[in-house]
C-alpha cells in the first residue's frame, strides 16, 4: 500500500499534474514489484501545500450555533437513488445498463 | 505549522463521539494478507485497475450512496471526458476536473506507451466504498472482482480507493 497524505479526493495525485500522478502510480506498482512482506506500506513524500492548516478541519464537525456542546453532521445524506454527476447523464442510460454489474446481497 | 499524516481513525472516533452516534466498529482482519509476488518484470505486466471513488461513465447508471454494492465495467479505452464522479465522502471538484485523481487511467496509458508496463486490462472497475457492511464487500463485492481479475488474467491490479 502506499500513502499519499492528501486531501481524500486526491489519492492518485494532484488534478492535471502529470508528473504527480505519475509518481504516485509508479511508487505504487514499484511497491508491487519489489514488496517481500504482506502489508507492506510506504507514504508518499508529495506535500498538498506548504502549510498543513487544510488538516485542522479534516473530519471536524462544526458547532451548532443554537446549542451549546452540540455538532452539525456535514456529511452528504445517504440517498438511495443513483446521483449522477450531472443530471443529462441519468437521461444517456440505455435499457438495463450491460456494463452496470448488480450483485445478490 | 508542519504535521505529521492525518490519523483518520482517531478523527473517526471523534467525529462520531462529537455527533453522539456509538463508536465506529472497524473491521479486524486476524490473518495477515496473503502475499502474492509478480512472476514477470514490470515491463511485460498486464495491469488490471479497480478504483472506489464512485467512478462511471456517461451512459451507464450512476451509484447511490446507502451501500451500494454494485460496480461498473470500464472500457480502458474509454475517453476521460466521459468519466463521471459522484460520492458522498469527498470533494469531486477535482475529481471531476481530472478523473486522474482517483480513476488514474491517463496515467495508465502513459506507462503502456512509454513502455514502463506491457499493457492494461482491456475492462477496469469501478464501486462506490462507503459500504458500512463488511460482510457484504468480503462475501459478496470483493470475490466478484477478484473473478473478473482472473478472467482477464492481469499480473497486477491497482486498487485506488478513496
Amino acid at each position: 500500500m502506499v500513502y499519499l497524505d492528501f486531501p481524500l479526493g486526491h489519492t492518485a495525485g494532484r488534478a492535471h499534474d502529470v508528473q504527480s500522478q505519475k509518481d504516485v502510480v509508479m511508487a505504487a506498482l514499484s511497491l508491487l514489484e519489489e514488496a517481500r512482506d504482506p502489508g507492506s506500506a510506504t507514504t508518499l513524500p508529495q506535500r498538498w501545500s506548504n502549510d498543513d492548516a487544510w488538516k485542522d478541519t479534516v473530519m471536524r464537525p462544526k458547532a451548532k450555533a443554537d446549542r451549546e456542546g452540540a455538532f452539525d453532521d456535514d456529511r452528504v445524506e445517504r440517498f438511495a437513488t443513483p446521483q449522477y454527476q450531472k443530471s443529462e447523464d441519468a437521461d444517456l442510460v440505455t435499457g438495463d445498463c450491460p456494463t452496470c454489474v448488480w450483485l445478490e446481497e | 505549522m508542519r504535521q505529521g499524516p492525518i490519523d483518520y481513525i482517531e478523527r473517526t472516533r471523534e467525529q462520531y463521539a462529537a455527533l453522539g452516534y456509538p463508536p465506529y466498529q472497524w473491521v479486524r482482519n486476524q490473518e495477515p494478507l496473503p502475499l502474492s509476488i509478480p512472476t514477470k518484470p514490470m515491463h511485460e505486466w498486464r495491469v488490471g485497475l479497480i478504483a472506489s471513488g464512485g467512478i462511471y461513465v456517461a451512459g451507464q447508471v450512476a451509484f447511490h450512496f446507502r451501500d451500494d454494492i454494485s460496480y461498473r465495467e470500464i472500457s480502458c479505452d474509454t475517453p476521460t471526458d466521459r468519466i463521471r464522479t459522484t460520492h458522498f465522502a469527498y470533494d469531486l471538484t477535482d475529481s471531476r476536473r481530472d478523473p486522474n485523481v482517483v480513476f488514474p487511467m491517463d496515467t495508465l496509458r502513459g506507462l503502456v506507451r512509454d513502455g514502463t508496463v506491457g499493457e492494461l486490462s482491456h475492462t477496469a472497475y469501478t464501486f462506490m466504498g462507503g459500504i458500512y457492511s463488511a460482510r457484504k464487500v468480503r462475501d459478496v463485492l470483493a470475490p466478484a472482482l477478484v473473478t473478473r481479475l482472473l478472467e482477464d488474467e492481469v499480473d497486477v491490479a491497482l486498487m485506488v480507493p478513496v
